[in-house]
This record gives structure tokens, C-alpha cells and sequence, in this order.
């Protein structure tokens, strides 16, 4: 049972780094609670990877330090820390049974057998693999191929955390859902850190209890999934997370008020301490502007409306600057004009992409 | 529906049935006919029926002496080549460079031997093996162990031995390392996680997924070995004695040494049939093993 510490851990692929440019890896300090279901969510090349192989011990970090319960295990090699990690692509091995490939861990740590023998069989119930125990692991399909490598993790008792590479990339969509909830109720039954890397937002919302945003090597966000949603800490968030992803449109903020190309939207909070110099913009979630009847708030020119299937989702112009709105059941519209109605709580500014908390009552 | 019907077809697959009819069929016929002939030159031939087949199956004779003692002795040099060059082939696979600019250079020097026409190899080595001028030879012999490849069958056998493994191991080798390029690293680092030792590495992962490449490489030794002619013949002629002159060999020999032509194609046509029986045996358990394999794949 382990917290994991990551201490200014950074990476670079090449042996003389230079700029920040040459780091997979920027800077990163966090820490992974014991039980915590994480998810490490971000566009392929973002470093996830490279993270997740750095905690298992599969890639020693260019700088910092990891703790396993303040046990620094940075030059640790893998098979020495109590780590477990399940790949992108199933990793059986070929020539055993499913039997022998949960056992193989624990032979390798010489366990007496009657204990691996009891071992195998309670996990294999909890991944309900026990009719397949004595096939050939190469004859099974891919799901159940990656129930055994997480099998092989879960077998030995004294794993801290379980590592999950994108595992459900080669699975049937049918089939996804069905081992993310077997792996939630593990998760529950277990009281292991599970940490699952995933670039598919609805993998991670759903999985974990805390997410993890990565993007170009570097944390922009450690939040629930609602306050990822609610309030991106970054404007690549707000892009990345929800379908479609925030407006972002630049702004220009003069007391409570913000002007997108010429249209006046108003702020709940002031923003006097805005730097200058940064590129500012205002964020808003197409869940939090509606349209209405031409006439009524914020003046928009309508595009297009699409059938998103839970929704329907208008493709707006505010000022000259395209964004979506919610369209709601009932509204008709007569021309291109109409208005649109903002949660003012619900907008946020951003100075070079990073939130700006303003000042003033809700 | 009509099948459509046109002789005209025949004439399209006239020219396959002519190359294969010269290539193949006219000069097996031609042995064939041999087979069941006697002749004593001046293109007389007196029927023999299958006289030459049954003293061949009967090593009680002196034909048939000679046939299975040729046989033994290219099974048993099979048998050591292959003992010798798969597993030294698996060797210098896995401790060949995996990335760099080493891998091209390494890949070069293995393929050296492999482009060497085979007589330039038997000279290469029966200058380099000689025991009063040759590198290798002088320097055993100067070693003060008593070694002459011309008149010592087992040096004539251990000279020949090394000279096949010196050419052939890089064929495996560049094999195993071809189906060792194939495996992705999750699965050592699937390994390394489950704290599996290099020894387990080895025989759960690399040597399963190097099987197919093996089969093949076993295959293509085996009848390569079991055919062999060009080199021992530069090397040794086939002596001292007998004591190399594996199945082709003795077959030319018999055939443009003692011009008997019927024994020599009764002979051959055994030796042949002998080969296509491996080679299907080959072939079964290749396909058999790539079967299982298609049937344990699961769709992406």
C-alpha cells in the first residue's frame, strides 16, 4: 500500500536536453493518494506515456525523484517495485494457459505453490476467468487477453498501484464498457491506486475520481471530473474536455463587462489585474449559452443548427468569432438573427490560456 | 449460370506445360528410364526391370552398402550441423546490436559469408585448413595437436563441420533476428513487471515467437545440408576414403566416375523421393503451427 510522490520529476528523451523544448516531460509534482482511481488524460504525444513508464520504473527520469511512501524509488528497477502495469496491446505469454500466465509473477517471486495455486484461483473468480483457467491464453479474444495481463498484476498481493496504458484501444466497443465496470467494482473491492492513461475524454470522466489533464509534456489540470468541466484551469481543458469543447473567443475585459468583436457580454466578477501583454480570452460551454428569440441578450448570427442526437447544437458567430450554443426544444428561428443568454457564472477569462480567478460577489 | 466454354484456354497454359515439360517431366523421365536399364556405354541399354531398386533397399549388397552408408552420413552431418547452427544462430541473434548504426554493420558482416559462391568457399577453406601452408592448419598443427584433414577422417569431418557452420550460421542468425525485431516491447516490459528472469524471457517470449522463423530456418538447413555437394567436393573430394562423401557426392561418383547410369538414376530417384518426403514433412508442421497460430489471433 503506497502513496506515490512525483518530486520535480522531468524527462527528456535526449541525453543533453537544452531548452524545455527537448523535454517529453516538463516539470511535474503531484501526488497519486493510496486508492485513488486517477486518469491521466491527454492528445497522443502529451508525455503520458513517458509518465506512466517513469512510475513503473520502466524509464528512469532525466530529473526528480518518485516516492513510494516517501521511499524513493527513482532508480528503482521495475520487478522492485510493488507496481503492476496492463498495455496497450494484451500481453499474454503464448506457450501457457490462462493458469499459468496469473501464476507466472508469483513463480518468479518463488512463491510456495499451494499459495500460487490459491492465489490464481480467487483472482481468476474476480475477473470471472475461472472455465477458462486451463485454455491456452493465445486462443482467447483480445478482451479477455487484457483481463489476464491485469490478472498477472492483481495476483501478487503486494501491488500499490496498477498502471493502465490505454488498455481498451483494441477492445469491441460493446466490450469497453463491460471491463470498465470490472474494472471499477476491483477498484472498489480492492482498495488498489489505479492510474489509467486514456486520450478518450469518456474513458477518463467515467473511470477515475480525479483527472489528470496532460498537454505538451505538462499538467494543466488535477481535478474532478465536474470541475473539469465547470471550470477548466486551461483553455486546452475547455477545448479537450466535452463534446463540443468550451468556446474560447478573444476578448478584450473592461470592468465587468467583456467585448467580443465589438458585442458587450457581462461578467459576474471584475478582472482589474489582468497582465498585460497576454492574449485574453473569454470561455464559455456550449451547455451554458442558449438561444433564444432575436432581441433577447447577447445579439448572435446562426450558421447552422446540428443533431447531436442528446442535443442540438447551433454553430454561432459573437461579434465575427464562431462558437456553439445550445439550441433549445421549441425555439424557432426566423432568418440568421437571434440572441443568446449566458450563465454569467458559468464564463471564465483566461490570460495566455490560464484561468483568471476575478474578484467581486457571485 | 453457363460455365463458358473455350479451347482457346489450352493455348494459354500451352507455354507453362512446355517449360515445366523440359524443366521437369522430360528429365525425370529420361532418369526414370535409366532406373530400369543397364548400359555398357556405346548407347546400348538392356532392360534391367527393377533389379537396380531392390540390390539399392539391400545393403547386404554393394550398392546398397554404399547408398546407406552415404545416407548415414549425411543424416549424422546433418544432424550435427543443425545441433550446431540453430542454437549458435540464436546466440548471435540475441546478441546482435538492436538499434545504431552497429545494426547495419552487423548486418553486413553476417551476410558475407552467405554471398560467397560455395566452391570459392571450399577453396577458402581448403587453402585456409592445409596443414603444411594454411593459416588455420599450420597453427594447429604448430599447437602441437597432430592435424591433416586429407588423411584424417575426423579432422576431414571436424573441417568440414566448421567450414558449413562459418557459412551458414549468419542464414539462422539473420532469421532469429528478423522474427526477435518482430516482438514489441510491451512484452518485456510485460516481463520485467512480472520479474521474470532473462532465462524466462527467453523461453516464454522469444523463443515462441521465434518459432515460425525457426521452423523455417530448419528447413532450409536441413535440405540444404542433406544436399550438400559443392563444398565438401573442393574440400575433400569425399575422403579420406569414404569417410565424406556424403549422398550427392556418391551419386556423382556413380554416375560420371563409374558411368553406371543405371544404378546412378535408381539412386537418385530414392535420394529424390527421400527429400520430397522431408520436404512435406516440413511443410506439415509449418502449416499445422500456422494454423494454431491463426486460430489463438483475435481481431484487432
Amino acid at each position: 500500500m503506497a502513496s506515490i510522490t512525483l518530486d520535480g520529476l522531468a524527462h527528456a528523451y535526449r541525453p543533453d536536453p537544452r531548452g524545455p523544448q527537448d523535454y517529453a516531460l516538463k516539470e511535474i509534482n503531484h501526488v497519486w493518494r493510496q486508492g485513488g482511481a486517477y486518469a491521466l488524460l491527454g492528445p497522443s504525444g502529451c508525455g503520458k506515456t513517458t509518465l506512466l513508464n517513469i512510475i513503473s520504473g520502466l524509464v528512469v527520469p532525466t530529473r526528480g525523484k518518485i516516492l513510494f511512501d516517501g521511499r524513493d524509488v527513482t532508480r528503482l528497477p521495475t520487478e522492485a517495485r510493488n507496481i503492476a502495469q496492463v498495455f496497450q496491446f494484451p500481453v499474454v505469454y503464448d506457450t501457457m494457459t490462462v493458469r499459468e500466465n496469473l501464476a507466472f509473477p508469483l513463480k518468479n517471486r518463488h512463491m510456495p505453490r499451494e499459495a500460487i495455486a490459491r492465489r490464481v484461483e480467487e483472482i481468476a473468480s474476480r475477473l470471472d476467468m475461472s472455465s477458462v483457467l486451463d485454455r491456452k491464453a493465445s486462443n482467447l479474444t483480445a478482451d479477455a487477453k487484457q483481463k489476464i495481463s491485469l490478472g498477472r498484476g492483481l495476483v501478487r498481493e503486494d501491488v500499490a498501484a496498477i498502471l493502465f496504458d490505454e488498455p481498451l484501444t483494441v477492445i469491441d466497443p460493446h466490450l469497453k464498457w463491460q471491463l470498465r465496470s470490472t474494472l471499477k467494482e476491483l477498484h472498489r473491492a480492492l482498495d488498489l491506486t489505479m492510474i489509467y492513461v486514456t486520450h478518450d475524454q469518456t474513458e477518463a470522466l467515467t473511470f477515475a475520481d480525479t483527472v489528470v489533464v496532460m498537454h505538451d509534456g505538462a499538467v494543466v489540470q488535477t481535478g474532478t471530473p465536474e470541475e473539469l468541466f465547470e471550470r477548466p484551469a486551461h483553455t486546452f481543458v475547455g477545448h479537450f474536455i466535452g463534446s463540443p469543447g468550451m468556446n474560447v473567443l478573444p476578448a478584450a475585459v473592461e470592468g465587468r463587462t467583456a467585448h467580443v468583436g465589438g458585442v458587450a457580454i457581462g461578467l459576474t466578477r471584475a478582472y482589474p489585474a489582468l497582465p498585460a501583454g497576454e492574449k485574453i480570452e473569454l470561455g464559455v460551454r456550449p451547455e451554458f449559452a442558449t438561444l433564444a428569440p432575436a432581441g433577447t441578450g447577447v445579439p448572435v448570427k446562426v450558421q447552422r443548427v446540428d443533431d447531436i442526437g442528446r442535443a442540438r447544437i447551433a454553430r454561432i458567430e459573437i461579434g465575427g468569432q464562431p462558437a456553439a450554443a445550445l439550441m433549445p426544444e421549441g425555439l424557432s428561428l426566423h432568418g440568421d438573427e437571434a440572441g443568446l443568454t449566458l450563465d454569467p457564472r458559468q464564463i471564465h477569462i483566461y490570460a495566455g490560456g490560464v484561468l483568471v480567478n476575478g474578484e467581486g460577489a457571485l | 449460370m453457363e460455365k463458358p466454354l473455350n479451347n482457346r484456354a489450352w493455348l494459354l497454359v500451352a507455354p507453362v506445360f512446355l517449360i515445366v515439360a523440359f524443366s521437369a517431366i522430360v528429365p525425370i523421365m529420361t532418369v526414370v528410364n535409366y532406373s530400369v536399364q543397364d548400359t555398357f556405354g556405346n548407347n546400348q541399354f538392356f532392360w534391367n526391370g527393377l533389379g537396380w531398386f531392390q540390390e539399392l533397399l539391400d545393403p547386404t549388397t554393394e550398392l546398397g552398402g554404399r547408398f546407406f552408408d552415404a545416407l548415414w552420413r549425411n543424416l549424422l552431418f546433418s544432424a550435427i550441423i543443425l545441433a550446431i547452427e540453430v542454437p549458435l544462430g540464436i546466440l548471435v541473434a540475441l546478441s546482435m546490436p538492436r538499434e545504431g548504426w552497429k545494426v547495419a554493420a552487423t548486418l553486413v558482416v553476417m551476410a558475407l559469408p552467405l554471398l560467397i559462391p560455395w566452391n570459392v568457399v571450399g577453396t577458402i577453406w581448403q587453402v585456409f585448413a592445409r596443414a603444411d601452408i594454411g593459416l588455420a592448419g599450420w597453427a594447429i598443427n604448430a599447437l602441437g595437436i597432430d592435424y591433416n584433414y586429407t588423411g584424417d577422417s575426423l579432422a576431414a569431418w571436424i573441417t568440414i563441420v566448421v567450414m558449413d557452420v562459418w557459412h551458414w550460421t549468419s542464414l539462422v542468425a539473420l532469421l532469429c533476428y528478423a522474427g526477435l525485431k518482430s516482438i514489441p516491447d510491451a512484452y518485456y516490459q510485460a516481463a520485467r513487471i512480472d520479474g521474470a528472469s532473462r532465462w524466462a524471457v527467453f523461453t516464454t517470449i522469444q523463443l515462441p515467437k521465434m518459432k515460425r522463423v525457426l521452423l523455417i530456418a530448419v528447413l532450409l538447413r536441413f535440405m540444404d545440408s542433406f544436399m550438400i555437394y559443392t563444398e565438401p567436393f573442393v574440400l575433400t573430394g569425399g575422403g579420406p576414403g569414404n569417410a565424406t562423401t556424403f549422398l550427392s557426392i556418391d551419386l556423382v561418383k556413380l554416375a560420371l566416375g563409374q558411368f553406371d547410369l543405371g544404378k546412378a538414376a535408381a539412386m537418385s530417384l530414392v535420394y529424390n523421393l527421400i527429400v520430397l518426403a522431408l520436404c512435406w514433412v516440413f511443410y506439415t508442421v509449418m502449416t499445422n503451427t500456422g494454423a494454431e497460430r491463426q486460430q489463438g489471433e483475435t481481431p484487432a
